[in-house]
């Protein structure tokens, strides 16, 4: 049997040894005790966001608007919806596990500082911060697809690629949303996170096509993450692919790979304060 | 001796001291607060009230929403949406704060101050939060020219109204709720979250499938937007469904305080 | 000389423009019992956090086993068992996960957990409470489980800030008596602590820091003799008329401390004193002799009494 200082020993000379330890599966096992023995009603209740909004503007509104043109053909209202709300509730339970949520983990409950005082590193707990958050996303998103599909608002087998579109995109908002936190001191910081993801989200498309809107206002919200998430599922929930499918992946490669720069150039800011 | 505290002027406004104590604390959120309660309805008025209300528009008109543009349907429903989730945020949080995160009731309890005092206080805070909200978003509606001055100024006391009612009950529930631990999450996901989607604010009630619609008609929301409507903009109800409407919210109001008040007795005491 | 294992010298630490640890040094022997005393916000958790690795000093040197916390935090962290002044349990957790997910986090084996987990229950006092959820617990039972997570690695250094804040007096006395056990097993302890009974009887030596700096640095018995008279006389004449015999009592000897409450003369015999004082037909309404302690050591080096 290895003791803690043998193991701690063997990365001694890695590189990024002082923020990894290479355990970030400790942190996913305690969220699976957690889930176990108290989170799982908050958790297992977490897809029903996305269907009442599908039910309610699907059904509801549905009866005023009648078919829309989604951009890749003219469908049922709640068939253009399903995918946006979809990506929208991807993309905000990724936002909320990587801002509020470890906000509140390090100042309120002082978990991190726990688990920091061992030989994990900052590394280990947002990776498997991280990685629970979208294992979490992806249960979602197979709920999601598991509820639709006998509403008839599935329009083929490829529908299947939105799911892990949808956690791909959670990837690049969990990875971007840790950086920002890692600059919030007060929870009046953290409150303006929610103020400009109202915004970005009520005007990316979800809920209607943007081309209801003037030319510059179409121009700004294109340049929206959010939008793009949205884009690159609807394209995948369809099975339409073209240039455009292409630069909605591209952008978010970008936006992961700057996200997870920051994030880890800031992790000793964020978890050793 | 208890030297310069009088006791029986504490005992007389011990409600107005802890409605300042919650006031001084939503200072703090000063900044949020306004940016919410101009943002909310300018975002919420543009990308649905414009961007649905162009789909709408082309596909049924004004007939699925009574014969108004549907942005001027929305407006009383997102206003009143608004002065709700106001009511809720100084509702809950206080009272999950006062008893369990910071226990200030107790402190506040062991002063002159009596249980029904600080009941008073907060919902007094939470008015105060609602009034500042309703008060920005009709004067957004007005500027959009979404309603007018002198046609719709009676649909701010009835939202206020309506979200103090609904600020009781949940004063009451929350202070009935032991384990808090995610109480905040399944009362928002189960309850508020549906009753706000199927209150008819975007959309008439009755054009939801049947079985869906009871969650509207014991929402506090439905109810409130039905007035709202009906004093902003003139929108057609009987006198019965009038009368309905502000005696459920009536006893929405008398039960919460009821609740509230036994529950904190009850817990203080403990 | 025995061989140092934790040195730190001309450490500092900023908050800001604030210097909360400002240019100390010390060092720490294997096997000793080191305490670091003094007033609140003296600076001692900060720097119980420098040597923890997880606090990044802002100037000066430390190394601890050898090493650097900022090259070889991991590392150091390894050998290290934490208790800090705020419990910070996992409450989505109950007792015995929070002991097993934590040797987890060191990598250790499920299976030399589950065992260790049974000693630590029994060390604690909790095995009753094993499934409990950690918020079901009274504040002294997260204690003794926050210091029986410190030991679920088996850690060479075991550090320890104000360990038995909020322990009953039985509490008290069994985790001193685990903590002789572990330094006879040749566990290091630092301990902060603003008890001077538990300074006397835990710390081989200790430091007494105020505003960031050390004062002083001996073992209790040393810092007693170097700072204090072998007696010390406490005498009361009730609040009023303290302030009127005080310059009478300062002639009598060489050092006198005005407490709100009370007055201490610090000499060699005590009695001697009181009996010269009584001569005086002063007549104090309490008097007590008693041996000098740290309390006296910290008042004189602070200018503050420690329990006020
Ligand atoms: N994170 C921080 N940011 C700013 N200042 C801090 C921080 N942590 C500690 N300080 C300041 O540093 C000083 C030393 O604090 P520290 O916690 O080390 O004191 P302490 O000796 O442990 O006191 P106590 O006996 O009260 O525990 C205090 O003045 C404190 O306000
Ligand atoms: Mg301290």
């Amino acid at each position: 049997m290895k003791t803690a200082v043998e193991i701690a020993e063997e990365r001694a000379d890695r590189w990024g040894h002082q923020l990894y330890a290479g355990r970030a599966r400790a942190i996913l096992e305690r969220a699976f005790i957690a889930l176990r023995s108290s989170t799982w009603v908050p958790i297992v209740t977490g897809f029903i966001e996305p269907v009442l909004y599908l039910l309610a503007f699907g059904y509801g509104m549905g009866e005023l608007i009648g078919d829309v043109d989604s951009g890749r053909g003219t469908v049922d209202y709640a068939v253009f919806i399903a995918p946006g709300l979809l990506a929208t509730s991807a993309m905000n339970g990724a936002i909320y596990d990587s801002t509020w949520n470890v906000f509140f983990k390090l100042n309120e409950s002082k978990l991190y500082k726990g688990m920091l005082a061992t030989p994990l590193g900052p590394l280990d707990v947002a990776l498997g911060e991280i990685t629970w958050a979208l294992l979490r996303g992806l249960s979602y998103a197979i709920a999601f697809l598991a509820i639709t599909a006998p509403l008839g608002l599935v329009p083929g087998v490829s529908a299947i690629l939105a799911i892990p579109a949808a956690v791909f995109i959670a990837f690049g908002f969990a990875s971007f949303g840790m950086a920002i936190t890692s600059y919030f001191k007060t929870y009046q910081q953290m409150g303006m996170i929610n103020i400009v993801l109202l915004p970005m989200f009520l005007f990316s498309g979800s809920l209607y096509p943007i081309s209801v809107y003037p030319d510059w206002l179409e121009f700004l919200i294109q340049l929206f993450p959010s939008w793009h998430g949205i884009e690159l599922v609807r394209d995948l929930w369809f099975g339409y692919w073209d240039s455009g499918t292409l630069l909605h992946l591209g952008y978010f490669c970008v936006m992961i790979v700057t996200g997870l720069y920051f994030t880890t150039r800031r992790l000793r800011n964020l978890f050793m304060r | 001796m208890n030297q310069g505290i009088d006791v029986a002027k504490i005992r007389s406004r011990g409600a107005t001291y802890v409605a300042e104590a919650r006031i001084a604390q939503m200072m703090k959120w000063k900044g949020i607060i306004a940016i919410v309660a101009i943002g909310n309805p300018l975002f919420y008025l543009v990308a649905i009230g414009i961007g649905i209300g162009v789909l709408v528009n082309e596909n049924s008109g004004t007939s699925g929403t009574g014969g108004v543009e549907y942005i001027t349907f929305i407006a009383p429903a997102l206003l009143a949406s608004a002065a709700l989730t106001g009511a809720l945020d100084e509702a809950m949080f206080p009272v999950m704060e006062g008893f369990k995160w910071r226990k200030l009731f107790y402190a506040i309890n062991a002063t002159p101050i009596n249980p029904g005092q600080i009941v008073l206080g907060v919902f007094i805070g939470a008015i105060a939060r609602v009034v500042f909200t309703v008060v920005c978003y009709w004067a957004l509606l007005i500027a959009f020219g979404v309603v007018t001055i002198g046609q719709s100024w009676d649909v701010i006391p009835v939202t206020i109204f309506a979200a103090g009612a609904f600020a009781a009950v949940i004063m009451g529930i929350t202070a009935s709720v032991k384990n808090e631990d995610y109480f905040m999450t399944v009362l928002n996901r189960l309850i508020i979250m549906p009753m706000f989607l199927f209150s008819g604010t975007f959309f008439p009630l009755n054009t939801m499938p049947v079985f869906l619609q009871p969650i509207g008609w014991i929402s506090p929301l439905w109810h409130a937007t039905e007035l709202g409507r009906y004093f902003s903009y003139g929108y057609s109800i009987s006198g019965t469904m009038l009368l309905v409407h502000f005696s459920y919210l009536i006893v929405m109001m008398v039960a919460g305080f009821k609740l509230a008040n036994r529950k904190f007795a009850e817990r203080l005491a403990k | 000389m025995p061989e140092s294992l934790i040195s730190a010298r001309g450490l500092t630490k900023k908050y800001g423009d604030f210097t909360a640890v400002d240019a100390i040094d010390f060092d720490v022997a294997k096997g000793e019992s080191f305490g670091l005393l003094g007033p609140n916000g003296a600076g001692k958790s900060t720097t119980m956090r420098i040597i923890a690795a997880t606090s990044q000093r802002s100037s000066g040197t430390i190394s601890i086993l050898g090493r650097d916390p900022e090259e070889h935090g991991p590392q150091i962290r390894a050998h290290l068992g934490v208790v800090p002044q705020q419990d910070n349990l996992d409450g989505e957790l109950t007792v015995s996960e929070n002991l097993f997910i934590y040797g987890r986090y060191f990598g250790l084996s499920k299976k030399f957990i589950q065992n260790k987990i049974e000693e630590l229950l029994d060390f604690a006092q909790l095995q009753d409470k094993r499934d409990a959820k950690v918020e079901a617990l009274s504040g002294g039972m997260k204690r003794r489980l926050t210091i029986a997570r410190a030991l679920v690695s088996e850690p060479d250094i075991l550090m320890l800030d104000e360990p038995t804040t909020g322990l009953d007096p039985q509490a008290r006395h069994i985790l001193w008596d685990r903590l002789f056990r572990l330094k006879e097993t040749g566990v290091t302890l630092v301990i902060t602590t603003h008890f001077m009974d538990e300074a006397e009887q835990l710390c081989d030596r200790l430091v007494v820091m105020d505003k960031g700096k050390i004062m002083a640095e001996g073992s209790p018995l040393e810092l007693i003799k170097q700072y204090s008279t072998k007696e010390v006389l406490e005498v009361r004449f009730g609040s009023d008329r303290n302030k009127e015999v005080a310059p009478i009592l300062r002639e009598m000897c060489s050092r006198i401390e005005e407490l709100p409450d009370r007055i201490l003369m610090y000499v060699e015999d005590g009695e001697a004193l009181l009996e010269a004082i009584t001569a005086k037909k002063l007549h104090p309404t309490t008097s007590l002799v008693r041996r000098s302690s740290l309390e006296d050591v910290f008042l004189r080096l602070t200018g503050r009494s420690l329990i006020e």
